[in-house]
């Protein structure tokens, strides 16, 4: 399989292909005709506002949804990382691991996958006495060992502390490069989207309303990403200055510094 | 340098002896003994402690409590043995498919308004007063709640897990074995531990319609004879049972849900 650095949507068969995807309860349209093309290996982010449609498009493409009659193409190897890990407790860290698979050299497997998430000292615990992070990392391998063409991450560091999430990052960086899954990553959070992505999406009232491909290579991203972040933060409602978050709730005075760009 | 803690003043004995658990029923025996040996309790009214003690190891030595005992125990073996059977399936049915739900939870509903022990005469007209309607009580008034907790416990396992082990493509079966069935187990060892306590108070009722053999028997025997000795250690061994099957259901929990934190040792 060749891998190019950026692959665009045409030129290989896509993984994920969606076609005027729409999803409503009842009255309410969540997803309203909606297009999407995912790469094989390409990371994706989608951005949106609590309520947006991020987990309802997320669950169609883990096919938890049916979506009957609609125009939708998934891989059948598919893994999902939820917000909590969804760890069995009654199974202990490394037979959730291999949940499903088939019994044979599974415990060899189940070890491999988690010496890549540094876990190879709780092989043998049980989940509820794993930390936050140590309970993601398991719900990473879990997802990891079973070699998906696409990884869906369902907010999957929002309840870590923003050490361990930067630690988490690098790690499903490191992983993606090693597995090469396409991605789609649910964030609120745009820098996170801006760090990890090829592309970056954004939902809102049931369409993307935004779509950026960015092509500075990861760790280099800073300089030319200052208006990318601000445009994004623009689509979540939010007028922020350029800059971190060190500056983005200022309140009153943070004009001060948009109008210095 | 070590400075060793200073050790509390070591309590005095009558101290210990007030704080422990003993003294009290102790001394419910102490009084009891006095009150027979003084004749203030007649036998007939109730048989002195010491007096209970030495028939219990006449009745050990000559048979007689061993072979009824192991009667009563088939009893409650066998009626728990169909009951767990019945309700554990039933649970079942209704707990993983709604239209089984649908077939059994009213029946079982209808089953739960009626009294087990007014069923009793009834159970004698159809199995006449033989082992078969003493067993058959048992075992219908074991299986509601066994019933009842593995239903409930299936219906209220976590959603979300369900749909993780789903998102991994688990099959049906997959995921009743390894996802519904584990979650359900808690609810299903509460409901066990009611059937339990629920099988020996539905034994010593069947057992005293009328029996040949077993605890009830020795206990309808002695009343006639007026034997209170008799009937306080046939209630020693009732009790005895209730303990022994407590401490079964424990056992069980503490191997089967050894994942709950509360169990879980640091
Ligand atoms: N099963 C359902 N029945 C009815 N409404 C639903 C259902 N699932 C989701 N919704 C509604 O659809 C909308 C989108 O929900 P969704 O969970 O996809 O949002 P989200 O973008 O993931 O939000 P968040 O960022 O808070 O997780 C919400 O208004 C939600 O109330
Ligand atoms: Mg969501």
């Amino acid at each position: 399989m060749t891998v190019s650095l950026f692959p665009r949507v045409g030129q290989i068969q896509p993984v994920v292909r969606l076609r005027g995807f729409t999803r409503a309860f009842g009255e309410t349209v969540v997803i309203d005709g909606l297009d999407l093309d995912i790469a094989p290996g390409e990371f994706v982010a989608l951005l949106g506002h609590s309520g947006s449609g991020k987990t309802t498009l997320l669950r169609t493409l883990a096919n938890l949804d049916q979506a009957d009659g609609q125009d939708v193409t998934i891989p059948s190897a598919r893994a999902v990382v939820f917000q909590d890990s969804r760890l069995l407790p009654w199974k202990r860290v490394w037979k959730n691991v291999v949940l499903g698979l088939s019994r044979r050299g599974a415990r060899k497997k189940a070890e491999a996958a988690l010496a890549e998430v540094g876990l190879s000292h709780r092989v043998d615990a049980w989940p509820l006495t794993l930390s936050g992070g140590e309970a993601q990392r398991t719900a990473l391998a879990r997802a990891l060992v079973r070699e998906p063409q696409l990884l869906l991450l369902d907010e999957p560091f929002a309840a870590l502390d923003a050490l361990t999430r930067l630690r988490m990052h690098e790690l499903v960086l490191n992983l993606w490069r090693a597995h090469r899954p396409a991605v789609l990553l649910v964030t609120h959070d745009v820098d996170e989207a801006i760090a990890l992505a090829d592309r970056v999406l954004v939902l809102a009232e049931g369409r993307f309303v935004a779509e950026e491909r960015i092509e500075a290579e990861r760790g280099r991203r800073t300089a030319s990403v200052r208006d990318l972040r601000r445009r994004l933060l623009a689509h979540l409602g939010v007028t922020a200055p350029s800059g971190s978050y060190a500056d983005a709730v200022a309140g009153a005075g943070a004009g001060l510094l948009e109008a210095a760009e | 340098m070590t400075r060793s803690v200073p050790s509390a003043p070591r309590p005095s004995i009558v101290a210990a002896v007030l704080r422990s658990r003993w003294p009290s029923p102790l001394l419910l025996l102490l009084l009891w003994e006095a009150a027979s040996r003084a004749g203030l309790i007649p036998t007939h009214t109730l048989a002195a402690p010491s007096a209970v003690l030495a028939t219990l190891f006449a009745m050990i030595r000559s048979g007689e409590l061993p072979s009824n005992l192991a009667v009563s125990f088939w009893r409650v073996v066998s009626g728990l043995g169909i009951g767990v059977a019945l309700g554990v399936s039933l649970g079942l049915v209704a707990g993983l498919s709604r239209r089984g739900e649908a077939l059994v939870d009213p029946l079982m509903q209808i089953k739960r308004t009626i009294p087990v022990v007014a069923l009793a005469p009834l159970f004698i007209v159809w199995f006449g007063i033989g082992e078969t309607p003493k067993i058959a009580l048992i075992a219908f008034a074991v299986m509601f709640p066994l019933y009842l907790n593995l239903y409930n416990g299936i219906r209220g396992v976590d959603k979300r897990l369900v749909e993780g082990a789903l998102s991994f493509g688990l099959d049906r079966w997959q995921l009743i074995v390894h996802v519904i069935l584990p979650g359900a187990l808690p609810s299903l060892l509460v409901g066990l531990r009611y059937a339990l306590t629920i099988s020996i108070v539905m034994l010593v009722i069947a057992e005293q319609i009328n029996a040949s053999a077993g605890l009830g028997f020795l206990v309808n025997n002695a009343r006639d004879f007026m034997r209170t000795d008799i009937i306080v250690v046939c209630l020693m061994v009732y009790a005895l049972l209730g303990l022994a099957a407590d401490l079964l259901v424990r056992a069980v929990e503490t191997r089967a849900l050894a994942w709950r934190p509360k169990l879980v040792e640091a």
